[in-house]
């Protein structure tokens, strides 16, 4: 096992409420996260995962509730404040820029870095340049992690699938996030893309220190390898603990396996 | 021989002069993936500020000089587009993040009807000329070589020079600058540009200026060729 070592409460999420309309996707959700720890969302399809992830990217801005990050309390987040203070986030069905190459795409994940003025860097002067290929020097340091080495130049949306996730990871790892929200990072995988994807998380919450919060269906890959679990069921908590705990929690089965008659 | 190359250099010109209408179109498209109906919109709306501010600065502040005027009004005709592409972003564009593309093509149609019928209401509807010195005399070259010379019109001569050197800047600033990359970043996936902390609403406000800026130069030199009235738009810009 790894030497890291879970810390304080970074998340706290409390009593969150979303609805669309006459929809509730959330009811009255609470659960916190620790530092370095690799926490899970699950629940079957429609359970309000997504929408709980959105909830604390600032996409989606929650009726009642509030969230705690970093000893700060906010009714709701916002997508530029949220990244600005170091949570960034991969995407269930691939947002990737698709026309640029994989080494931008990751290149706009230090965005947020960049501190040279644009006439500088247009007129590539000194600074400017030399700020650019820190960029890239640390840019160069995700590509090698994630063993796309080979496609530094390719236009993304030439990529297979399984890459394309990759590239998603890396674009998140370039904002050298403290949370790092994944978002079914394993979804249309194989067995083999799976492994190197859960190898690759363990990676980033061991060497970079990144707190994780992931959705996943594969219930297998979820029970390997995080440390709490949390389980939604139509928008409503319905169990929080250890993967064992979780395993054992009647609810939890009724949910997913239906109730016995 | 002498022909050929006349009408080479002629249509080659006239080329440029379009391009720099098209130069608004691919900005837009480059950094939001809309095709901005509202582009020939734009500039008749800047061409008409440009032409009557020049005309009205040095009666409301009582000097005469033309080259003042016109600096004056290029800065004015430039900070009103400023303030348009900032309220387009406001009304239309930051209410329809993460739509689909026809959603935001259809309101730029909206926006080019709206710029028409505010444009026409505050500058009014008549020719109005825009004089900022361009040089109108052809110039005859090579008279040496051929006989009777190569006919160039200097006019073109300006706006080629100028439209070839905005497509540079343009070119060096997407390709080379964080902004430019975090534009093409917007065009590919909205919720993605966001979710990394690219500002949608400030790249808009950005990139509809820049857009701006660039109708306001082919609306000054189609223009001051041309002078500039509504069916103008509808001749040579209606897209």
């Amino acid at each position: 096992m790894s030497n890291r070592k879970i810390g304080d409460v970074i998340l706290d999420v409390q009593n969150i409420s979303l609805s669309f309309g006459g929809v509730k996707a959330l009811t009255d959700i609470s659960f916190n996260v620790r530092e370095h720890e690799v926490r899970a969302i699950i629940g079957p399809n429609g359970a309000g995962k997504s929408s709980m992830l959105n909830c604390i990217n600032g996409v989606y801005w929650p009726q009642q509730g509030s969230i705690t990050f970093r000893g700060q309390t906010f009714k709701h987040m916002n997508s530029r404040q949220v990244a600005e203070m170091g949570v960034a986030r991969t995407f269930q069905n691939l947002a990737l820029f698709k026309g640029m190459s994989v080494l931008d795409n990751i290149m706009t994940g230090r965005n947020l870095k960049m501190k040279s003025g644009l006439l500088a860097q247009a007129l590539r002067w000194g600074p400017a340049e030399r700020e650019e290929l820190q960029h890239r020097e640390f840019v160069e340091h995700i590509i090698d992690f994630l063993e796309i080495q080979a496609h530094r130049k390719t236009p993304v949306g030439r990529l297979p699938y399984g890459l394309q996730k990759r590239v998603d990871l890396g674009r998140a790892l370039a904002m050298e996030p403290q949370v790092l929200l994944l978002d079914e990072p394993m979804a249309g995988m194989n067995v083999e893309e799976k492994q190197d994807m859960s190898r690759f998380i363990l990676d980033v919450n061991d060497e970079f220190g990144a707190t994780i919060v992931l959705i996943e269906h594969d219930m297998g890959v979820v029970m390997d390898i995080s440390d709490r679990v949390v389980v939604l069921d139509y928008g409503k908590k319905i169990g929080d603990g250890t993967p064992d705990e979780v395993r054992n929690n009647e609810d939890v089965i009724r949910a997913y396996l239906g109730v016995e008659h | 021989m002498g022909f050929f190359l006349e009408t080479l250099f002629g249509g080659l010109m006239v080329g440029m002069l379009y391009s720099l209408i098209a130069i608004g179109f691919v900005l837009i498209y480059k950094a939001s993936g809309v095709f901005n109906f509202a582009q020939g919109a734009m500039v008749l709306f800047a061409a008409l500020a440009m032409a009557r501010f020049a005309e009205w600065f040095p009666q409301w502040f009582g000097f005469e000089s033309l080259l003042l005027a016109n600096i004056l009004a290029f800065i004015a005709a430039m900070a009103v587009m400023i303030v348009v592409a900032w309220l387009i972003e406001r009304l239309a564009l930051s209410k329809l993040v993460n739509q689909e593309g026809i959603t935001l093509l259809m309101a730029t149609l909206g926006i080019a009807y709206f710029l028409d019928g505010v444009g026409q209401t505050i500058f009014g509807n008549d020719i109005y000329k825009i004089d900022v010195g361009m040089p109108k005399e052809p110039l005859m070259v090579l008279q040496g070589t051929f006989e009777g010379g190569l006919l160039l019109s200097q006019e073109d001569l300006v706006a080629a020079a100028v439209s070839a050197a905005l497509v540079v800047v343009l070119a060096i600033f997407f390709q080379k600058t964080a902004t430019g990359r975090a534009l093409r970043a917007v065009a590919d996936d909205h919720q993605a540009a966001q979710s990394i902390g690219i500002p949608l609403s400030r790249i808009w406000v950005i990139v509809w200026s820049v857009a701006g800026f660039s109708a306001l130069v082919a609306g000054i030199i189609w223009g001051s060729k041309l002078g500039v009235q509504f069916w103008w738009r509808s001749k040579r810009c209606r897209w």
